[in-house]
């Protein structure tokens, strides 16, 4: 199998709705990947799902060359093991700094003990700094998240997620609340980012998942609609029909 | 990266420490005991006994205001550590007594008739006359001194893992934290607890072996235990929550889910703290009963948990000077307002009595606080140095 990740069959309801109807979805280990859909198609909750935070009421998640079943793990453990989000409402340590921030997410050890001895060394120093220079944050290290932009916090996450050196990076409608010239500079990270990794992106926006280039995964009341290059799934009669046509 | 010293990166630790050793020289210098006696015994023993207060603050500014888990049980692990290390006051202490008594006889008591003879001083109040089994080590200080220890230990490291495991937080944690705390309290009340029921453990203050020194002497002894723990405790608390780990803690905080994502595994650090603060309660808890002279179930009420959170919450938490200030600032004004020594004040029709309105006055303050300085004591003094500092 080549595949880095592969979701079969997944369903889960609340309260009676099907939120994710028989949902598969399978990316490999240095793929970008746009998923796009209505408000309410299940996209977020996929994200929950395959990250531990939503456990399915049937269906398979594996993982990796192993095959390691994710529903066995807890969200720590799956966020170890190399998968990283970024959540749709930019989630920072408002009270911390900059750079605190970065450096709870550089990949280290997560043990207690370890990180209670902890102390960051000039190579760690050195790479935050360089993560921060990446996302345009150089200037403030020392600042409290908090009192970032919108789109400076966006970044912030995305720098973190970065800082986790994840091999699959899950990223949850990254340019709300961007100015245009933030949103290029965001497309051009993720773009970079998965040439080494694997990148799932949803989005609301099709000039930005145009910019992505990259296949298209379309859902819709929780199942998959149509996968395939962005004019192959825009020229699908059902996806117009659903989507776009409204 | 700065690699400069621990304690100059952090000037107010150091300001704290340099402020502890000035006011426990100026208590010393001012006892009956190695000074001009211008401070009475009995209140050598209230200000050590709040140096205690203090630390078992910094416990619960670690757990509550750093960590965000408010736990209102942090008093029963206090209650516990005295307990642990008045066990052993009150065995060695009447073991003294038990032999002096015998000392005058032909033939000395066997090692069984001189345990019945401290069961029968001990229990007598309870209707009992043997020694219960929970008092199998009181006869080793090493012992039970390390029961100060692993006992609440024990006890965080249970309910935590239970709790923590399953997710319980916010107002279910507290409530849940409360059951407990009421559930060992009724259990010390009762006689056949073990622990002498309602009594409780008392004539703590009289130290074995120390008989000819007088409690004047003792009483300053303490204070210094008592200061060198708060300023030992302070130092190491300061020094875990101003690297990587007080970043975790925050953050879980202010939004465990978050950290969860990041690979930490929540439940485990929250273990860490909650056990670390509790074992730092029962210290706390073993040093004051001895100044303190007797520890009984009321001791471990709810209610004294809940005035912990406050103390903590008027200081200003996750601030830990602000946790001390406000943890010495209420239980000194509380031991004055109750202690029948504020003036009464007459208002013609009514006369305020302060021993009763005490409550409603510190009820009013915290009111106060909560709604017009949510950062408390140190939040204000914050703002004003900052604004001094612009
Ligand atoms: N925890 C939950 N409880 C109940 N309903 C939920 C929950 N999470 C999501 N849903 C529902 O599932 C559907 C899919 O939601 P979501 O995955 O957030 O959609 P998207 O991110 O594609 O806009 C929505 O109708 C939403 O209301
Ligand atoms: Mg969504």
């Amino acid at each position: 199998m080549t595949a880095l990740l592969e979701v079969s069959g997944v369903s889960v309801s609340f309260d009676g709705f099907k939120a994710i109807n028989d949902l598969s979805f399978e990316i490999g280990p240095a793929e970008l990947r746009a998923v796009i859909g209505p408000n309410g198609a299940g996209k977020t909750t996929f994200m929950d799902i395959v990250t531990g935070k939503t456990r399915p009421d049937v269906g398979k998640v594996l993982w990796g060359e192993t095959s390691v079943d994710l529903l066995k793990l807890s969200e720590a453990e799956i966020a170890r093991i190399g998968i990283g989000r970024k959540f749709q409402r930019p989630t920072v340590f408002e009270d911390q700094t900059v750079f605190e921030n970065l450096m709870l997410a550089l990949k280290k050890s997560r043990l207690p003990f370890k990180v209670l001895f902890f102390r960051a060394s000039a190579d760690d120093g050195a790479r935050v700094e360089a993560l921060a220079r990446e996302i345009g944050l150089a200037d403030s290290l020392e600042k409290l998240a908090g009192i970032l932009s919108h789109g400076q916090k966006q970044w912030l996450e995305i720098g973190m997620l970065l800082a986790q050196e994840p091999r699959l990076l899950l990223v949850d409608e990254p340019a709300a609340g961007m100015t245009p010239q933030e949103r290029e500079h965001t497309t051009d990270l993720l773009k970079e980012a998965a040439k080494t990794r694997a990148v799932v992106v949803v989005e609301h926006d099709m000039e930005f998942v145009r910019r992505l280039e990259c296949k298209v995964t379309v859902l819709h009341e929780g199942r998959v609609l149509a996968e395939g290059s962005l004019d192959h799934v825009t020229s699908d009669r059902e996806v117009i029909d659903v989507y776009l046509g409204r | 990266m700065s690699r400069k010293p621990f304690i100059l990166r952090n000037p107010s630790v150091l300001v704290f420490l340099l402020a502890l050793a000035a006011f426990t020289a100026a208590v010393t210098l001012m006892s009956e005991a190695f000074g001009a006696g211008l401070i009475s015994t009995s209140f050598v023993k209230t200000l050590g006994k709040t140096l205690c207060l203090c630390l078992i603050a910094v416990a619960m500014d670690l757990v509550w205001g750093y960590c965000g888990i408010l736990s209102l049980g942090h008093f029963a692990f206090f209650g516990l550590g005295g307990y642990m290390i008045g066990m052993w006051l009150m065995y060695a202490r009447t073991e003294e007594i038990v032999l002096a008594a015998s000392a005058a006889e032909a033939i000395p008591p066997t090692a069984q008739e001189l345990s019945d003879a401290i069961a029968v001083q001990i229990f007598g109040v309870v209707g009992g006359s043997e020694l219960p089994p929970v008092w199998s080590f009181a006869h080793s200080l090493p012992l039970q001194l390390l029961l100060v220890l692993l006992l609440p230990g024990l006890f965080a490291l249970v309910f935590g893992w239970l709790a923590f495991r399953s997710r319980v937080t916010g107002v279910y944690l507290s409530i849940l934290t409360q059951a407990g705390t009421l559930a060992l309290s009724l259990w010390l009340f009762q006689n056949d607890s073990g622990l002498r029921g309602n009594n409780g453990l008392s004539g703590l203050q009289n130290i074995p072996g120390l008989d000819d020194v007088p409690q004047a002497v003792v009483s300053v002894w303490l204070l210094w235990a008592s200061a060198l723990a708060l300023g030992g405790f302070y130092l190491l608390a300061a020094w875990t929550v101003s690297g990587k780990f007080g970043s975790v803690i925050r953050g879980i905080r202010d939004d465990e889910a978050r950290v969860r994502f990041l690979g930490y595994s929540v439940e485990g650090y929250k273990l860490f703290v909650f056990t670390l603060t509790a074992m730092i309660a029962a210290i706390a808890g073993a040093l004051y009963y001895p100044q303190a002279g007797i520890v009984n179930p009321a001791e471990v009420a709810p209610i004294a948990s809940i005035y912990l959170a406050v103390w903590v919450a008027i200081g200003g938490r996750g601030k830990l000077w602000g946790a001390v200030i406000g943890a010495a600032a209420v239980s000194l004004l509380s031991s004055w307002f109750t202690g029948g020594q504020a003036p009464s004040i007459p208002l013609g029709f009514y006369t305020v009595v302060w021993v009763d309105w005490w409550q409603v006055l510190l009820g009013l303050g915290f009111v106060a606080i909560t709604l017009f300085a949510p950062n408390g004591v140190a939040g204000l003094i914050e703002r004003i140095f900052v604004r001094e500092a612009k």
